[in-house]
């Protein structure tokens, strides 16, 4: 086996969430498929990392699970003022502008 | 140079499927909790490739920053909006669905087909060197010395997403809280005195002790404002004529 078999995952797992995005409704889901997709972006930086021989790979890892942490806090906090209002977690609803 | 040893290899082609299985499962199960258990059961996936990567460091910080942190709250909010809420699977804009399996394959077998072609030019070399002082102090090394700039700027980040959430979260009152004392001379000078003395606790002792079910009175009457407003406005409110006790059993049967 060789360490590129990792990038393969990644690979697979950045495309999953993609499709999460676009075909889920309800907005929490959604959430938690571009989680999937930092997550498999954070296993293709390990992974290079680990095929250079150098840690700046796992910095910048580190670095993306921090913002991430900051994007679910800043984007649960938004869905949730959005429940509020609307009653309602489903991205399809919040059309009020197109009207 | 590296060389992977057969039980990493092992450990990767028995949970990389499962990986893969559990993020497909995500997209097509119906509630959202189930969703987030799944994403949970990826992100321990990941954590353990990050471990035998020689991430030790971020491995474990992938379970307790993921696994723990954010996925606590994804499941906190999605206990906020309601647990029950399923998602309809039914397509809203006509022809989405197949366009994106579409886009989506096309863009994985690129991803597939140009990882599979590409050549670094040089083989795996392999973290031994890089972590000869260990994982910990050599990322320490790097982040307080190269990257020391980002890091605080990633601090700053943290505080302004902090502050974000509390002003999002925060919300005004558009009239005064009731006082103590408003409230009591209110509920003297109200309609009826039957609620002077505090309003009767739900459930029915013995037959069905929940706070779905209104107290029956006395007289055998149920007494809806036992109840409290928000299970009444859900519709989550049983009838408690069901638990009334109509004749009481004597009967001892003995159970085995």
């Amino acid at each position: 086996m060789n360490p590129y078999n990792y990038l393969y995952v990644a690979g697979l797992l950045f495309t999953i969430g993609a499709v999460g995005v676009v075909v889920r409704r309800n907005a929490i889901v959604v959430f938690m498929c571009v989680e999937l997709m930092l997550n498999a972006a954070n296993l293709t930086l390990v992974t290079f990392a680990r095929i250079n021989g150098t840690l700046d790979g796992q910095v910048v890892a580190f670095f993306t699970m921090v913002v991430a942490a900051c994007e679910v806090v800043v984007g649960l906090a938004i869905i949730v003022t959005i429940y509020r209002t609307r009653r309602s977690a489903s991205i399809d609803d919040a059309s009020l502008l197109k009207r | 140079m590296l060389t992977i040893q057969t039980p990493e290899a092992i450990m990767f082609w028995f949970l990389a499927p499962l990986a893969v299985i559990a993020a497909l499962g995500m997209l097509l199960v119906k509630k959202a909790v189930h969703s987030a258990l799944l994403l949970a059961w990826v992100m321990i996936t990941l954590a353990i490739f990050y471990i035998a990567e020689d991430a030790l460091f971020l491995g474990i910080v992938q379970i307790v920053v993921y696994t723990g942190a954010v996925m606590m709250l994804f499941l906190f909010i999605l206990m906020l909006v309601g647990v029950d809420a399923s998602d309809s699977l039914t397509e809203t804009i006509p022809g989405l669905r197949p366009i994106a399996i579409t886009a989506a394959l096309g863009f994985g077998g690129l991803l597939v087909s140009l990882i599979g072609r590409a050549t670094l030019g040089h083989g795996a070399f392999g973290l031994t060197q890089a972590n000869s002082a260990g994982n910990v102090q050599e990322l320490a090394k790097l982040l307080f010395s190269t990257y020391v700039w980002p890091f605080e700027v990633v601090s700053a980040l943290l505080i302004t997403a902090a502050l974000g959430a509390m002003v999002l979260a925060h919300h005004q009152r558009t009239i005064a809280r009731p006082t103590q004392r408003e409230q009591a001379i209110a509920r003297f000078r109200g309609v009826s005195l039957g609620s002077a003395a505090g309003l009767p606790n739900p459930g029915v002792y013995a037959r069905h002790n929940a706070v779905d079910v209104p107290a029956l009175l006395p007289d055998g009457s149920a007494a809806p404002n036992s109840i409290s407003a928000t299970l009444k406005a859900r519709g989550d409110m049983l009838d408690s004529a069901q638990f009334e006790l109509g004749e009481v059993d004597n009967t001892v049967t003995e159970e085995k």
